[in-house]
């Protein structure tokens, strides 16, 4: 459906056969409007069936608890409870105080991002089940193995001091749960305004991306600087993402034209996972809440985990394919 | 008069939150006092984590995110 609906604007109105620029703009019509369309309608179902989670119940959940079950929890709510990156500090701090050890936040923080409906919907629709199983899993595991790694650093050294006096409020939120249709389809609505209009932006820049590399980057040009899956090629991918932020949604068009373009597997994975989980704007909002060195054992751990992820597809790759 | 006040570390949506109510209010002439609350320590002592919340004579009645129009003209 939304194959024909490029075909028609950039072949049929625009008589664009066979150029890069109707390659381009296929792509580009094609993708703006199935991730739209995917992205509005998981969230405003998600919203009708009232499915996200908010953090402070997941606080609530979580309170003073530790151990692999703990662990395991903190991944499987992180990718089930979206949060926007402006709440990160408070929520840091209300897992703090309550007793959640720092690994297990950590992990908490790392999965939510990576993870979550949305995004897996949006993949599976763009890219396919198989790859999106994949980048879930690995996703999951970087999470929750780093709150391990991370703990054994003893982090708690590098979190600013004041933190660990804040007090937090039991003022239980009374969310009317008014559980009628209106009021159902009004919240629903609400959600689908609010994510659409904060992350249509990496939308569109990620499908202009990924359009502008679908119609003019030569494939063997994209097979040159990273086509050879090699430990060094990853290394650049992870580190040429670093610097990128985007919000997971946004990177996904992107993927899709490089996979097209040969990039192997654990590449394209490597950095993905580079570009939405690890960002200097993410790092900066968290620097008013822990000192330097943690962040820097944060950001190398996420990076030398997502190299070891790229690494590893990419051998597999005569495995799965 | 109503005591109203947004809690948020000055993300957009906090923003946004601030204007609507203070539109809304104003469209209604009702007359509230409307206050900003970005203290960290201030905002987690209501017990909210996801910004913006609204605080409404010292009850929390919403948490994460822009409260819908409809919601706003309830509370006034």
């Amino acid at each position: 459906m939304f194959d024909a609906l490029g075909n028609l604007v950039a072949y049929q109105w625009l008589g664009l056969q066979d150029t890069p620029l109707g390659a381009a703009l296929h792509f580009f019509v094609m993708d703006v409007a199935k991730i739209l369309v995917l992205l509005t309608s998981v969230i405003y179902l998600m919203g009708w069936l009232r499915a996200l989670l908010t953090p402070e119940k997941v606080r609530a959940m979580m309170r003073g608890r530790s151990g692999p079950g703990a662990r395991l929890m903190a991944v499987g709510l992180g990718a089930v409870t979206p949060f926007c990156s402006c709440s990160s500090i408070p929520l840091f701090i209300g897992f703090v105080e309550a007793g959640i050890p720092l690994g297990v936040t950590l992990s908490f923080l790392i999965a939510s991002p990576m993870v979550n409906q949305v995004a897996v919907v949006v993949l599976a629709g763009v890219i396919g089940w198989q790859m999106t199983l994949i980048y879930v899993f690995t996703g999951l595991t970087v999470a929750f193995v780093g709150g391990y790694v991370l703990q054994a650093f003893r982090l708690e050294r590098w979190v600013e001091d004041y933190v660990w006096k804040i007090h937090m409020g039991e003022a239980a939120l009374q969310e009317e749960q008014d559980t009628g249709l209106r009021a159902r389809h009004d919240y629903a609505w609400n959600e689908v305004r609010q994510i659409v209009g904060r992350i249509w932006k990496y939308v569109i820049v990620g499908v202009g991306i990924g359009a502008f590399i679908h119609g003019y980057v030569p494939a063997d040009f994209v097979a040159k600087i990273a086509g050879d899956g090699s430990v060094l090629s990853v290394i650049v991918a992870v580190l040429v993402g670093v610097p990128m932020y985007s919000d997971a949604v946004g990177i996904i068009p992107v993927a899709e034209a490089l996979l097209g373009k040969g990039v192997p597997l654990g590449t394209v994975l490597a950095f993905m996972m580079a570009v939405i989980a690890l960002s200097l704007p993410e790092m900066l909002i968290l620097r008013k809440v822990v000192k330097w060195p943690l962040l820097g054992i944060f950001a190398a751990y996420l990076a030398t985990a997502f190299v070891l992820v790229g690494v590893l597809f990419n051998a597999l790759r005569s495995v799965i394919a | 008069m109503k005591n109203i006040k947004v809690l948020g570390s000055g993300c957009a949506n906090c923003k946004t939150t601030l204007k609507l109510i203070e539109e809304i209010a104003q469209a209604r002439g009702v007359a509230v006092d409307l206050e900003k609350v970005d203290d960290m320590a201030a905002i987690l002592g209501y017990g909210v984590m996801s910004t913006p919340g609204v605080v409404i004579d010292g009850k929390v009645v919403h948490a994460g995110g822009v409260p819908d129009r409809k919601k706003v003209e309830s509370w006034l």
